[in-house]
This record gives structure tokens, sequence and C-alpha cells, in this order.
């Protein structure tokens, strides 16, 4: 009986431990901890300037030196075949964001010194937007480039 | 446990160019089943990359990439012989690591 009485309190414990972690986290009190989990702010913006404010970053700039890849005409929305680059140095982080989908983000990455800052992967849209690939660099400035994708068939339907 | 990751990492003047696609179901929480009920949010979240053990990309992922995603990046200094790892997890915890060795 002892046992038992004993992990029901530290299963207890271990519940109320994680939600004031959770109260933390939310409370923007765990900056650490909240930049290693998965950034749901970001991911639940709907425009560039609040994602990239989410992440944080300053205002976004448009600049001919990042370049998003992808096709002129999808013909199914579901799988958009995207890219993201820049030959500039000192880029911390890619973003590929689709305006015009129920949260703008799709994917973020961290580009560390190993690889080069060039990232492609397919996305869902849900009907024709624009696309845009966004750099943020180490030294403050965000640039981003934009494409618009027209789609015949929607990905995010049934 | 997941199926597994196909990762192909090929190694072309100083550097790699890494595949991987993954077998992932990726559900938006948007999309209603045939009873109208919601079908819930079952995405990747994270994604590690790690080169002959040190990590070189790491991502976030929303819902709207693509479901049985696919990523392609480029590993600097990269040859033929090393080790190329990647890792996913998924919103329900779920987690799966494949390892490639570059051609």
């Amino acid at each position: 009986m002892k046992g038992l009485t004993t992990m029901i309190t530290r299963r207890k414990a271990l519940a109320q431990g994680a939600r004031v972690a959770g109260l933390l986290a939310a409370a923007g009190l765990l900056p650490a901890q909240a930049q290693a989990a998965w950034s749901k702010d970001a991911f639940e913006a709907k425009t560039l300037a609040d994602t990239v404010k989410a992440l944080g970053g300053s205002t976004p700039t448009q600049s001919a030196e990042v370049t998003i890849t992808g096709p002129d005409i999808a013909e199914n929305g579901a799988v958009v075949p995207v890219g993201a680059a820049t030959a500039l140095a000192g880029v911390k982080r890619l973003a590929i964001l689709v305006e015009k989908n129920p949260s703008a983000l799709a994917a973020v990455f961290d580009i560390g010194d190993g690889v080069d800052a060039n990232v492609s992967t397919r996305v869902k849209m849900g009907q024709s937007s624009n696309v845009l690939a966004v750099a943020m660099m180490a030294d403050g400035r965000v640039l981003f480039a934009q494409k618009e994708i027209k789609v015949t068939l929607g990905g995010c339907g049934g | 446990m997941a199926d597994p990751m196909r990762i192909r990492a090929q190694a072309a003047g100083d550097k790699a160019t890494v595949r991987v696609l993954m077998s992932h179901e990726m559900e938006t929480g948007l999309r209603k089943d045939s009873a109208g009920k919601v079908i819930p949010a079952w995405f990747i979240q994270d994604v590690a990359a790690t080169h002959n053990g040190k990590a070189v990309l790491s991502a976030q992922w929303g819902p709207s990439v693509s479901k049985n995603p696919f990523l392609q990046f480029n590993i600097k200094g990269a040859k033929a012989g090393d080790k190329v790892a990647v890792t996913w997890t998924d919103n329900r915890g779920d987690k799966r690591t494949d390892e490639a060795t570059v051609s």
C-alpha cells in the first residue's frame, strides 16, 4: 500500500511540475527552454511581420540576395516543392512561408556552420499564394524574397 | 514506430547533398473526416541532422509541410564514407533516427 501512495504523489508532483513549467514558458520566463521548444507563436502567426517578430527578428526587408525556388504553377497543392537559399554569409535561420495558408509559417531551419544556406522541402498550399523565403542574418537583418505560385488543386481539402 | 526514412547523401566537390524522405502522415488538424469530426493534428515538429555526430542543421516544421516530407540540404566538407544521421520528433512525441553513409 505504501508503494502505491508514494507512486500517486510522485505522479501528482510530476504533473504539477510540468504544468508550472508550461505556465512559465507561456509567460516567457524560461527563455532558454522556450527557444529550444517548438515556437508555437511563430507557427500561429498569420503574416510575415508577425512570424518574424515571433521568431525574434526585426522588420523584414525585401532582398535580391535571397532566392525562393518553386514552380510557377503547382498542379497539386498538397505537394509543392519549394526551396530557400541565399549566397550571403552569416545566415542564422532560413524560413519558408506560404502567405495564404491558415498559418503562414511552414518551416524554419537553423543553419549551422556545417551546412550551406540552401534548403528545399515540399509544402502544402491551400490556394494560389505568395511563397516567401526569409533569411535571418547573424547581424540582425531580416531579408526576404517572394514568388507567386498558382495552385490548380488545393492541398488542404479532403 | 514509424517507417524508416530514406536518406541519400552524395558527395560532390567539397560538399555533400543530402536528400531525406520521411514517412509521416503530417495531419494539419484542420481536415475533417467523413463524420464531420476534426482529425487531430499530427505532424513532425523538429528535425535535426548530424554529420559524423556533430549537429549541423536543425529545423522546426509546421503542419503545412507536405505528407511524407522531403528535405534537401548541403553539408560543407563532407566526403565519402562520412555518416549523416537525421532525427525527427512529432507533436505526439514520437521519434525516429536514421543514418546513412555519404557516397
